[in-house]
């Protein structure tokens, strides 16, 4: 242990185990390799306040301030708000009146579908994953084999089987049909994740409490599942990503009710025959990444803080 | 651990709630009728709830024997087998049938179909060749991915000032829409008007055009989706390297071992796990590669996947059976090399996994 509380044990973040400090020069470091990643999702956000002819322009024009006369007229572009009020309401052909895009029931429709698919895989994932960690089955690794096999087809292969259970169902374009396949198109990857959690976990905390009469129950409640609340965090996060963002069962399989933003996106960028708007884009783009990136940042703290709880390793 | 009891099997014709073989037979008659007699929508529903009648007296019949295994894993089971693996078996049949989405003809071929996609004359060599390329993105993608993950694990697995708010900025890439990014990507890449090209055109002088040829163009694919996946590798070495108790460093240090020397006996065995379940997503993901490849290049100088091909042959020209059959082909090599990269996972764990 170190003999001085560093400035994050003053300031009351709890050490994560096997978290070395480093000082300021890591983050001017980290800093800079940061931004240079980020670029380009910059470069897509300040599009987003651009209209079609500065998009375009060239030399680019990537800053919407003069900083005191610093910066030559040429790449300072007027930020303007109009992507953002056309991704909601924008004439559809030249002269028409603004009509609604729909885009605000898109946008409802992606987050109740890659909310409730995540949690339930979740859910049922964690409690498959628990069960193939410590009771397994005859022929486990099969089992897992077989659920790993599931992600491995292009989703082209399985959509047509599906699109005719679905119209036979009378589940194609209802939010159940496609919950319930996002939801399986998850699953895989939470069940061998948290596997991968749970076979971390030392079992002697486990056993001691078991010995003291707890049930299985309560040992799942109170002892695992505390100490992998970072698996579930990074879990929830991956799928929540790819649901949120999955594109071609969306296309296929949601009707005019249940569609999501990333189908909406890509007709509003084929849409008119005059190439890509690209500041429009760039809104939609920008508005569909602020509610995952904020459920990333609030979940970060659980993402990184491992496990701290029961370090009794085997 | 579980105590074990000793009540009585049920004989088959006892009506208790835990008797699944009677469950079965009500469940097949019931089913059989219903597929017979009722509408195909209303005797899909019949079926399912006699598959949930089923599997509760499963669940009772497990609940009451301890038998907490397969309790936990039937809820997961159920929805994969619903959802993903009776829509690939369909589709394994119709791959042994002669079938177009867009005609009402259905007929059986036997093996034609694989025959025809990996021995025909015309359409082997094509396959064979967007095999070939496809492995090459594999091998580039993941490679890229996994050094520059870890790299940026590496960066992040220390504590600094603001440190969270950079982790989330390397986060974003992944967050993306897989469309926007590759549109985006191919307005940076744009000969004419793209950044890529202004600022190479600042030092050169000269035009610059990225996809003008098979390596640049590859190169431009690789970049975009190793920009765009590298933080979850990233994520997941973080949450192993996190994850390793303090006081073995502290032992380690006591000890004098040196850093490579740490690394190898502490640190990679806490990653070892996490690092080949992303190994193995991102291959999986990698085979499946065709987004990027439609939004950037159209599949031209010699960027064609299997992926993208497949796509063409059963959504755009409707060869639903033939595309089923490459889909099966493409399976069974992501099978062999997953069960490769298992078993080469396995032979290096040291100690037996716990039971």
């Amino acid at each position: 242990m170190s003999e001085t509380a560093s400035m994050w044990e003053k300031l009351g973040f709890r050490k994560a185990s096997g978290v070395s400090e480093a000082g300021w020069g890591q983050t001017l470091f980290a800093g800079l390799i940061s931004l240079i990643y980020f670029l380009p999702v910059l470069l897509i956000i300040i599009t987003s306040f651009k209209l079609q002819t500065e998009a375009l322009a060239i030399p680019p024009k990537f800053i919407p301030t003069h900083l005191f006369g610093l910066i030559p007229d040429a790449y300072v572009f007027t930020p303007t708000l109009e992507n953002y009020t056309s991704v909601f309401s924008r004439s559809m052909t030249a002269g028409a009146a603004a009509e609604n895009t729909g885009f605000d029931r898109y946008f409802f429709n992606s987050i109740v579908i890659a909310s409730v698919s995540v949690f339930l895989a979740l859910i049922i994932g964690t409690l498959a994953a628990f069960g193939f960690s410590r009771y397994p089955l005859k022929g486990n690794d099969t089992y897992l084999f077989v659920i790993l096999t599931t992600r491995m087809l292009p989703a082209i292969v399985v959509i047509i089987p599906v699109i005719l259970m679905f119209r036979i169902t009378g589940l194609s374009g209802s939010y159940l049909g496609i919950i319930m396949l996002y939801t399986a198109f998850n699953l895989p990857f939470t069940i061998w994740m948290m596997k991968s959690f749970f076979d971390e976990l030392s079992l002697d905390v486990e056993d001691a409490a078991r010995l003291d009469g707890s049930s299985d129950v309560k040992v799942f409640f109170k002892i695992c599942l505390p100490q992998v609340i970072a698996g579930l965090a990074a879990t929830f996060v991956f799928g929540l990503i790819l649901t949120w963002n999955e594109f071609l069962f969306a296309l296929l399989l949601t009707g005019v009710d249940t569609r999501t933003v990333p189908v909406g996106m890509s007709q509003a960028v084929a849409g008119g025959g005059i190439g890509v708007l690209w500041g429009l884009l760039a809104a939609i783009e920008t508005l569909f990444l602020i509610p995952v990136f904020f459920v990333t940042f609030f979940l970060q703290d659980h993402l990184l803080r491992g496990v701290t709880f029961g370090t009794v390793k085997r | 651990m579980n105590p074990i009891t000793t009540a009585p099997p049920p004989t088959l014709f006892t009506p208790t709630p835990d008797n699944w073989k009677l469950a079965i037979m009500i469940g097949l008659i019931v089913a059989v009728l219903a597929m017979i007699l009722l509408p195909p929508a209303v005797s899909f529903w019949s079926v399912g709830a006699m598959a949930a009648m089923v599997a509760a007296s499963f669940v009772v019949n497990a609940y009451r024997r301890y038998y907490y295994g397969g309790l936990l894993v039937a809820p997961a089971i159920a929805v994969l087998v619903v959802m993903n693996i009776f829509p690939l078996l369909w589709s394994l049949g119709l791959s042994f049938f002669a079938y177009q989405s867009n005609q009402q003809t259905i007929r059986f071929v036997g093996l034609a179909n694989y025959i025809k996609v990996l021995a025909d004359e015309l359409k082997a060599p094509e396959n064979w060749a967007n095999l070939t390329n496809t492995a090459m993105f594999v091998v580039l993608t993941v490679t890229t991915q996994m050094i520059m993950g870890f790299l940026l694990a590496l960066m992040f697995a220390k504590q600094f000032p603001l440190r969270k708010y950079l982790l989330i900025l390397v986060l974003t890439p992944m967050m993306l829409s897989v469309v926007a990014a590759g549109v985006f990507f191919s307005y940076y890449y744009d000969p004419t008007f793209g950044l890529l090209s202004y600022f190479i055109r600042i030092f050169s002088g000269q035009q610059f055009i990225l996809m003008d040829n098979k390596a640049g163009a590859v190169a431009g694919i690789v970049f975009a989706d190793a920009w765009m996946w590298s933080p979850f590798v990233m994520l997941l070495v973080l949450a192993g390297l996190v994850s390793v108790p303090k006081y073995l460093y502290e032992a380690a240090a006591i000890d004098r071992v040196s850093g490579w020397r740490q690394f190898w006996s502490i640190t990679f065995p806490y990653i070892r796990g996490l690092l080949m379940l992303a190994l193995l997503f991102r291959t999986i993901e990698a085979f499946k590669m065709a987004d990027l490849v439609i939004l950037l290049t159209k599949g031209g100088n010699g960027t064609m996947t299997i992926s993208y091909h497949l796509i063409r042959i059963a959504n755009e020209q409707n060869k639903t059976s033939e595309g089923a059959a490459i889909s099966y082909v493409m399976l069974f090599i992501v099978i062999v090399l997953t069960n490769l990269y298992l078993y080469i996972a396995n032979r290096r764990t040291v100690e037996p996994a716990h039971e």
